[in-house]
């Protein structure tokens, strides 16, 4: 029959295509897995950071505004006593910290006073100075939604990362430090 | 032992409903109606497959209670919308907004439905194709097909 050779060529083509499709959907599925749906792209990058007046945490007469900040590159790094991965991030940020790599100011976040000054106590201190966000107001501007998140913010007072979860030494290495560098050159 | 159970779990029912009231003293039901419906479009950021209006994690209370005083000041639903995708962006919306982004989401089952009918009509012409073009059966080959329409057993037998 005249058909045979085009039915040939149809008969590839009908495996090829649900093949075609088959492996393009395990493409996709494999780089969903590789994703972390908590990850949620700040709509922050880019914005300047929002304006708040809180009270400090070791002195809740003084007050702080990110206003005092400007000129400098600094992280705001929202945490709290109940916050279990806060633990985690602690001796990275303690390190930093140390290494006088960067001022970072903390941001106490629904947490009591006490519980969050003998939290520092225990685990160090490696904030400039941290403040209370008790009710969690502040914590609703900056989009926060599970400490610990970090964000850096520029001399012009711009965000220019956020970092969801804890910083890990790898996120330090890899992320933090050439931004860093970047921003304050 | 059972009834023993039963008790402790009445006992606790009770805990639910005193959870539920704590939230507002004196709710306002104009209030809590239109929270209600904002809150079923707004995504739960710490339980994601929940809305605020759903969850009882700490970040949705406040966030209703959010809702509450903006409803309560005059803000529009669109207003208070925005607030919300302004800080968490469009994934805080469970009916995400058209845009370059999305728009393979929203497009995706209409293009999908599209090639599907293509497929199907290329598919339908192809059929009609062949058989025209199929040569017509000889006069002996029809009336064995006649016979085998007609019920009998073919010659061979089975």
């Amino acid at each position: 029959m005249a058909a045979q050779p085009a039915a040939g060529a149809g008969k590839t083509l009908k495996f090829a295509i649900p093949l075609a499709i088959f492996v393009g959907l395990c493409v996709f599925l494999a780089i969903g897995l590789t994703r972390d749906p908590r990850e949620i792209p700040s709509p922050f990058i880019g914005k300047a950071a929002p304006d708040f007046t809180l009270t400090r945490l070791h002195q809740p007469e003084a007050k702080f505004t990110p206003a005092e900040m400007k000129g400098k590159v600094w992280l705001l790094n929202v945490w709290a006593s109940w916050c279990v991965s806060c633990r985690v991030e602690h001796p990275v940020l303690n390190e930093m910290s140390r290494r006088g790599i960067v001022p970072i100011v903390g941001l106490n976040y629904k947490d009591a006073r006490a519980d969050a000054t003998r939290w520092l106590d225990q685990h160090g201190n490696p904030y400039s100075l941290s403040v209370w966000d008790g009710d969690g107001k502040v914590g609703i501007d900056y989009g926060v939604y599970g400490a610990p998140e970090t964000f850096v913010i520029d001399k012009q007072g711009v965000i220019r990362y956020k970092q969801i979860g804890p910083i890990t030494p790898e996120v330090l290495e890899k992320k933090l430090l050439p931004l860093l560098a970047q921003l304050n050159s | 032992m059972k009834r023993f159970l039963l008790a402790l779990l009445l006992a606790f029912a009770g805990f639910a409903a005193w959870g539920q009231a704590t939230e507002v003293a004196h709710p306002d039901i104009a209030v809590e109606n239109r929270l209600k419906a904002i809150a079923h479009e707004l995504r739960c950021l710490v339980c994601q497959n929940q809305t605020i209006a759903d969850s009882n994690a700490p970040l949705a209370v406040d966030l209703r209670n959010q809702v509450r005083g903006m409803i309560a000041s005059g803000k529009s639903d669109d207003e208070i919308r925005a607030y919300m995708v302004q800080r968490y962006g469009d994934f805080v919306l469970y009916k995400p907004p058209f845009n370059a982004v999305t728009a393979f989401l929203w497009v995706g089952p209409a293009l999908l439905i599209a090639l599907g009918f293509a497929v199907m009509f290329a598919m339908f012409r192809r059929r009609k194709a062949l058989a025209e073009a199929a040569p017509a059966p000889d006069e002996s080959r029809r009336r064995e097909i006649e016979s085998l329409l007609a019920g009998d057993e073919p010659k061979a037998g089975r």
